[in-house]
This record gives C-alpha cells, structure tokens and sequence, in this order.
C-alpha cells in the first residue's frame, strides 16, 4: 500500500474535524475525497501530505510513518496542488514549474542540468510549454492549475495530493485535466465535488460526512440513492454506465 | 553562469564607483585620486602627501558617511526583500511594518532615559524596541484575521503608536540637547557617522547577508504561501523564525546608527527583481548592491542639494519613495 491512513482524527478548538478516517491508496491508483462543503475533504488531504500532525491515529507511507521522514524527504516522494494558489510575485510559469525542484536542490548552487530537464518534461507533459516565459498570473484559471500540477511533477513525486483542482474550470477542462492525473504513473488521492467526474476517473472513493468515513470502496459500491441521500440531502437516481461505472441524477426538489 | 558573474562584477564595480566619486563631493574640493591615496595611506601605504584637514575630511567625514549610506542602503534593501518574501506582502519593508520606529522609541528610551550605557546600549535598546514592535505588529495582523492588508494596516498603527510613545518620552524627559539628538532617529541621518558604526553595521550586514543568501531557496518557496512552502520541504517554523529575527536585528543596527530611513526597503528590492528576475539566489544580493548605491547617491544629495543646509537622508529617501510606493500600489491592483 502506497499511502494509508489509519483512524486519523484531527481536532480544533475542541471540536473533530476529521473523526477516525480510515483510507488505503494501492500504488498506481486514484482515490477519490467525496463529501460536501465542510466534512474534512480538505483537512484529511493536509493530514495525508504531512502539513498537519493528525491529533490520533497515524498516516503511512510504504508502511512507515509519514513522521519519520524528513520534510525534504517526503517533498521528493509525494507533492502537493493546493485548491487555491495565488501570488503577488510576478513569476514565469518556468519558475513556478522550478519551485518543484526546491526539495532536490541545496543552497545556492544554480539548477542542475537534471533540474532543468525535469522542469521541461513537467512542461510537455501537462501541454504548458508554449508558455513557459509567460507571467503565471495572466493564465487561464485551467492553465494555473496545469501549471500547478506541473510544479508537482517536477518534484518527481511518487503520490500526488490534489484538492479540488477542478474548481472554478469549464467542463472541457474539468474533464481534461482529471484525464491528465489520472494518466500519471503516480498514485493520486484527489479531493472533489462532482460526484459523476468522481465516479468517471476514480478506482475508489471515500465519502466524508460531518468529518467521518460513512462509506468507501469502488465508485459503484460507495454512490447509492440512499448514501447521496444521507450525506448531500438530495434524491437522486444513480444509474449504471455501460463501462459499469454510475452516474448519478439528480433529481429537482419540490417546491 | 557566466552572466550571473558578470551582472556582480557591474554590481560591485558600480559600487565602487559610487563610494569614490560620492566622497569628492562638497565643498573642499577633492579628486577620486586623492581619495585612493588618503584611502592607501592609512591603510599602511605611501603618505598621501595632502594636508591634515583634507586627509581628515575624507578619512574622519566623508569616508566613514559613505560607507555607512552604502552598508545602510544595503541591509535596509535586503531586509525589505526578505520581509516582502516571507509576508508575501509586496509593501512590507522595516519601516512600513513599524520595525524601524520600534527601534527609533528603543534608542530614544536609552538615550533620554540613560538605561544601559554608550552605543552598545543604544543599539540594545534599538534591538529590543525592533523585536517589540515587530512581535506587536505581527500579532496585531493576526488578530485582525491575517491578510497580507491588515498587515500593512497593523503596520500603520504600529508605527503610530511607537511615534506617541517616542514623543511622549522626548516632551516629558529630555532637554533641548537631547530633543534635537532625538530628531536625529525620526528623521534618519548619516551625518554622525563614525568607524564604530560602520564596522559594527558592516558585521552585522554580513551575517545577514550569508544568512538570508543560504535561505534563498526556502524564500522561493514561499511564493505560494506557507503551506505550499512547507509541502516542498521547507521547515516553515524555523525560516521564518531565523528569517524575522535577523532582519529585526539588522534594522535596529541600523537604525542605532542612522536613524529610521524609510522606503529603501520598499522600493529597491522592486527595481533589483526588474533587473534580475524573482529568484532569490540572484535577487538578495542584487538587492543589496542596488540599495547601497542608491543610498550613497541619496545623502550625497542630501548634504549638497541646499549646502551648508543638509537634509536628513531620511526626508531624501521618502521624498523619492513616497511616488514609487504609489506605483508598486497601482501595479498591484491592476
């Protein structure tokens, strides 16, 4: 198992954020963080790339503790695309892709010729190099975030940790970039909304409420009518694709 | 590479360049070779074979102003960059944040009120006045919900408050002799400087240079904020804490040396990322050498421009920085 957590809880001003979730990423595959506004989809990411110290339970990697690696350790082994990245500092996309050379680089030393290589195939391989020397900010919301999981490859990760990347994009690129992480030789744990993109790319998912696990396993065996129920609120209807994968409908309410 | 070296070699020529001929400016007139030879001579060279009055103005006036506008020009720059990256704040620099009041109300309160003793106590009390207003600032922006704007709001009223607590101890203590001494901090003025500053500034300087220049890479990292620093494995807790002491440190020198000088730590690291591009690596020590030039060219202004009457090289610098705040201001809304 590549990445696994076991009963991780988390906690803040007394209050459980994240209540003794259990979660299992065999290597290669993509999990999916279903849940709705507010149920720890965010928190459990953090939790599972090591930037907060879950309050009980443990977080492993290769069936050691995340704990026991260094930070720059755990920087070249898993990578991070955070929901919201913004900056003021005018920087080329070429050097945001660069920022995920930081954990392999030492001191003052200029960028090695295997720095430089990786932050170019990072480039190609989320279709970004035509704009390398372009400022990041003046990207497209989809272009940022394919510039951010560029940023990530370049760290040459073996997990990568992506929140909600497809916030705020068109349909055409929703559909796009999940297609790219799911592409990756990378095992991915990838928060999101949208149950039917979820049932889509995902190999499993896990459905958070009020910060627990109330259900995992295969997309089919986790988004019943009555789980989205439950969870959402809402009726639905979740039929079955001919690729055996649902799809989920929902229904109007009255009123 | 190669450019990288020839870009520090421009630098530091440039520099050079500036110190020599700023030096010959004024009313005794002197030549960039008289400079060289009263520099070569008390530095066990040949007698420069010029008077003792024109030996002492370059050797116990002009020299040691120079210097201490470059080494001031300099750290000023580099705590700005430093702060800028770390704040993620495109306004922040010491004097903006407060630092540099803090530590003006430190050395006031050791000067008026005859705690401690000699600069060793000034510059204690510069240290400690820094850390405070610092620490105050930082935990007023917080409370204040922890935007990089409240930050600059916290700021403001930091440095109001040390302003009251400085006027309140000058009207309440100190006498004519010592209000105009005080006027000296508020303002920022090299025209006291002397070789204990300088050396003391210089070595101070140094360490932070090497300090912060080793952290460049972490620095880079926090383009994206904290959390995404500390994703590429970055120790968050430590840079920063390492980072905010030594520019704390270094303002306060400073400023125990000259004053509180306003917007090189604003402005310069803006034109030195226009020159060399964002990355840290390049950006501190350009940042250093452009602030130090700018400095050294600022007071020898300062002290010519309405001569015998000499401005405070803080009103210089906040005369020119004032318009170029509202730029960075401007560019960062649009």
């Amino acid at each position: 198992m590549s990445l696994r957590a076991e009963r991780v809880s988390w906690a803040a001003g007394g209050r459980l954020i994240v209540d003794a979730v259990d979660l299992a990423a065999p290597p290669g595959s993509t999990v999916g963080l279903l849940g709705p506004n507010g149920s720890g989809k965010s928190t459990l990411l953090r939790i599972l790339a090591g930037l907060r110290r879950p309050t009980t339970g443990v977080v492993t990697l290769d069936d050691a503790p995340l704990s026991s690696r260094g930070r720059r350790a755990l920087a070249r082994r898993l990578a991070v695309v955070e929901q919201h990245a913004v900056t003021d500092v005018g920087l080329t996309v070429r050097d945001v892709i660069a920022l995920g050379r930081v954990p392999h680089r030492r001191g003052l030393a200029a960028p090695s010729a295997a720095d430089s290589a990786a932050v170019l195939s990072a480039a190609a391989r989320t279709g970004l190099t035509p704009h390398l020397d372009q400022d990041w900010r003046t990207l497209s919301g989809g272009e940022r975030q394919r510039a951010q999981i560029a940023r990530a490859l370049a760290q040459e990760p073996r997990e990568l940790l992506l929140d909600e990347p497809t916030n705020h994009l068109d349909i055409g690129h929703q559909l796009e970039l999940l297609a790219l992480v799911c592409a990756l030789p990378v095992t991915s744990v990838v928060a999101l909304h949208d149950l039917n993109l979820a049932a889509m790319f995902c190999d499993s998912v896990v459905l958070l409420h009020r910060g627990r696990a109330v259900a995992a396993g295969t997309p089919a065996q986790v988004l019943t009518r009555e789980a989205i129920q439950e969870v959402y609120g809402v009726s639905a209807r979740v039929a079955t694709g001919p690729d055996g994968r649902p799809t989920v409908h929902f229904t109007r309410p009255p009123g | 590479m190669a450019r990288l070296g020839l870009g520090a070699l421009i630098g530091v020529s440039a520099l050079v360049v500036s110190v020599a001929v700023a030096i010959t400016i004024g009313p005794a007139h002197l030549s960039v070779s008289d400079v060289f030879a009263v520099v070569t001579d008390h530095l066990g060279g040949p007698p420069s074979g010029l008077s003792t009055i024109r030996d002492a103005i370059v050797w116990d006036l002009r020299l040691p102003r120079t210097l201490l506008a470059a080494v001031c020009g300099a750290g000023l720059a580099l705590c700005g960059a430093v702060l800028q990256a770390l704040l993620r704040n495109p306004l922040a620099d010491p004097y903006v944040l407060g630092i540099s009041s803090g530590a003006s109300t430190g050395a006031v309160l050791v000067l008026v009120l005859g705690v401690g003793a000699g600069s060793v106590g000034l510059g204690l009390g510069a240290f400690l006045g820094a850390l405070v207003a610092f620490a105050l600032v930082l935990a007023l922006a917080r409370v204040a919900g922890g935007t990089t704007d409240r930050l600059i709001l916290a700021g403001v009223a930091g440095t109001q408050l040390f302003a009251a607590i400085t006027s309140f101890v000058v009207i309440s203590s100190a006498d004519a002799r010592q209000t105009r001494g005080v006027l000296f901090w508020l303002l920022g003025s090299l025209s006291g400087a002397g070789w204990g500053d300088v050396l003391l500034c210089s070595a101070v300087l140094a360490v932070g240079l090497v300090v912060c220049a080793s952290l460049a890479l972490s620095l880079d990292a926090f383009a994206f904020g904290a959390d995404a620093a500390a994703a590429l494995g970055v120790p968050v807790g430590v840079v920063r804490a390492v980072l905010l002491g030594v520019t704390a440190l270094l303002t306060a020198v400073l400023v125990s040396a000259a004053g509180a000088i306003g917007f090189v730590g604003l402005v310069l690291p803006h034109a030195a990322r226009a020159l060399v591009g964002p990355e840290h690596r390049r950006l501190l020590p350009a940042t250093a050498l452009v602030g130090a030039i700018f400095l050294v060219w600022v007071d020898t202004l300062g002290r010519t421009l309405l001569e015998p009457q000499e401005i405070p090289v803080g009103v210089v610098t906040a005369l020119v920085g004032v318009p170029a705040f509202a730029v960075v201001l401007g560019r960062r809304v649009r």
